[in-house]
């Protein structure tokens, strides 16, 4: 059906001769997190075998929406300007109920950020880069057609059980990352139960060609003219094709919904008669917001879906993911290059697991409000809805999705205390903002591409004065990197002499007032932040 | 602000009368509807975290009673 988009077919290497090998750090599944993982982890400098059961990237189109942070992350691993160019660009979501707009929100509504709330884009081109930006790192090896079937996980590490057209042989990973998606055969094979629920409810996801002129924002219907007592959302992608969601309720038959001619009846109500379109693709899904306990066992790391799974209408299970191995990969570098110990990976769950659960909730919520549950819960939804068309106060609750937002990392064991009295800015563990700079040669850029570039901490400050071993200084100054509108030094709540520590994923580890960082506060804070004893 | 359980409206039968007045010709579900706008609106009228919490366990506990 796709007519947009053909996905690259990679060679399948053979296995290896002896039926045995060995690896340092085996990525298990090759979708948008292992990827990632991949990736990141080659920017460190580090190798890794990626196994993957097929020889192309995602079939059809999944995951569309790409969110702020997860842009960042990509910016950092070089292909942020690829999303920007390609990707449709937008912040505004609009949610309708039958004939009348509801409610309106804008996801960022203020200036000075390299990258928007979201970018749509079909998740095989972000995989497809993906595996160009691996190849050329020539230090990820990607082998296609290399299907897992089985895993024993030991002391220092597992033995993974490798199926290829030409053999079977047995790989000894020194590390695994799982990232073998919802039906995990790691998590299977080592019997690891998901936690949640599952939702009553069926999504007919069609994507469409068409050229239509609807603008570049989220548009959510409850209860349209259209599709009578269920919900519709439509998104822009690249290509022009439109992503609608249809909700078809419990006891819509799948396999009958998938019948192009029922599907184009549907996006016919929705388009009226004159609009012409194909389809592009159709599936129909049922969806989870669940996760396994723990996503660390020993040598074994579970991330994205393998790990945890949410309904999309937040757009947090690739965007989770991808926070994922941004957390991850610093870590397993660090530790790998005998810079950190091994218990700076306990951190992993730490800070993830709060995050997944973070995102498990918002899906829940928004799903919960989008298939009411029962009668009350159908009743408190429609109240709600007929609240909102007079009264201010009823929009907030209209839950049609609360978009991913990166995590904060609150409770985080790697964060220090405030050194002196902050009361405003970005508290330890939240993400770094971005803002505009101008360098030193007057060209114009952004602060987010000068912390982490280096793969190691920054302290951003405006003094030399304060600078640490082994943490490369981001001297904020008129005669260095210039914050010209302020909003970097208003984004962090710094005045002149502060100073804040930025881990290698762009999380804040620690911040001092003026006066108080100190090359030993901020040592204190960095041997923290790696996992040893401060 | 707490949760106030000690009588506070004015009119008491007056209220209770209206309250049934806005009900009395209505079918279930649409009375349901009606009882879920009324509570929105005076859970905004609250709009206290701590109160709104309290009342929900209020309620849930009233009818636990014997
Ligand atoms: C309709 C829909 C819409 C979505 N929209 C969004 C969105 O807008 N934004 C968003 O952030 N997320 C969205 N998601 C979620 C997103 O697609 C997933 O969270 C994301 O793909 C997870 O990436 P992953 O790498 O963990 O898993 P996957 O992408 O599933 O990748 C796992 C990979 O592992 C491979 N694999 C599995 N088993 C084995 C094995 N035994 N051996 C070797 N390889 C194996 C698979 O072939 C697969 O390529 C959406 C999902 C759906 C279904």
């Amino acid at each position: 059906m796709p007519s947009t988009y053909v996905n690259p077919r990679y060679a399948a290497p053979p296995p290896p001769a002896s039926g045995r090998e060995e690896a340092a750090v085996v990525i298990a599944g090759g979708g948008l997190v292992g990827l990632t993982a991949a990736l990141d982890l080659a920017r460190r400098g580090v190798r890794s075998v990626l196994l993957y059961e097929d020889d192309t990237v995602s079939h059809g189109s999944r995951a569309i929406c790409f969110a702020k942070r997860t842009l960042e992350i990509y910016g950092r691993l070089g292909l942020g300007a690829k999303f920007l160019a390609k990707g449709v660009t937008w912040n505004t979501g609009r949610v309708y109920h039958q004939d009348r707009e509801a409610y309106a929100f804008d996801l960022l509504p203020e200036e000075g950020h390299a990258y928007p709330a979201f970018v749509n884009l079909q998740q095989y081109y972000a995989e497809e880069w993906l595996v160009e930006a691996c190849a050329a790192t020539g230090l990820v090896d990607l082998r296609w057609k290399h299907r897992i079937t089985g895993v024993a996980p030991r002391a220092d590490g597992a033995t993974l059980t490798v199926e290829t057209a030409q053999g079977r042989y047995a790989l000894d990973a020194q590390w695994v990352l799982a990232a073998d998606g919802a039906r995990s055969t790691i998590r299977e094979a080592m019997a690891l139960p998901f936690l949640g629920q599952v939702f009553r409810d069926r999504f007919l996801i069609a994507d469409v060609v068409m050229h239509a002129p609807f603008p570049a924002e989220r548009r959510f219907w409850f209860d349209p003219p259209f599709h009578p007592g269920q919900s519709v959302l439509l998104h822009k992608q690249p290509d022009d094709v439109w992503r609608i969601d249809f909700q078809l309720g419990w006891d819509a038959d799948p396999e009958a919904e998938k019948d192009p001619a029922r599907v184009e009846a549907r996006v016919r109500q929705m388009l009226g008669p004159d609009m012409p379109f194909s389809l592009e693709w159709v599936s129909v899904y049922t969806f989870r917001c669940r996760r396994i306990e723990t996503f660390r066992h020993g040598r074994v790391f579970f991330l994205g879906d393998s790990a945890h799974q949410v309904s999309p209408f937040g757009a947090r299970g690739g965007n989770g993911g991808v926070q994922d191995a941004d957390n991850l990969c610093w870590k397993l570098a660090a530790v790998l290059e005998g810079r950190a110990p091994d218990a700076l990976l306990d951190s992993y769950d730490a800070e993830r697991i709060p995050a997944a659960d973070e995102n498990i909730m918002n899906s829940t919520r928004s799903t919960d409000f989008i298939t009411p549950k029962n009668d009350a819960a159908r009743a408190y939804r429609d109240a709600v809805m007929d609240l909102s068309a007079s009264y201010a106060f009823a929009r907030p609750l209209v839950n049609s999705g609360r978009l991913s937002r990166p995590a904060l990392l609150r409770d985080s064991p790697l964060s220090s205390p405030d050194a002196g009295a902050w009361d405003g800015g970005l508290p330890a563990g939240a993400p770094a903002a971005d803002a505009p700079v101008i360098d030193a040669a007057g060209r114009a850029g952004w602060l987010l591409e000068r912390i982490g570039a280096d793969g190691g901490f920054t302290l951003l400050a405006d003094t030399a004065q304060v600078e640490a071993p082994g943490i490369a200084t981001l001297r904020l100054a008129p005669d260095a990197l210039q914050d010209h509108s302020g909003l970097a030094a208003a984004r962090y709540g710094m005045r002149p002499g502060d100073a804040v520590l930025l881990r290698p994923d762009q999380h804040i580890a620690a911040r001092f007032r003026a006066g108080t960082a100190t090359q030993a506060a901020i040592a204190a804070a960095h041997r923290r932040a790696l996992g040893l004893a401060a | 602000m707490t949760l106030h359980t000690a009588p506070r409206i004015p009119d008491p039968d007056a209220f209770y009368e209206a309250l049934m007045e806005a009900h009395r010709a209505l079918p279930a579900e649409e009375s349901r509807r009606l009882d879920a706008r009324l509570v929105l609106l005076l859970a905004n009228q609250i709009g206290d975290q701590a109160v709104l919490m309290a009342a929900i366990a209020a309620a849930r506990a009233a009818a636990d009673r014997p």
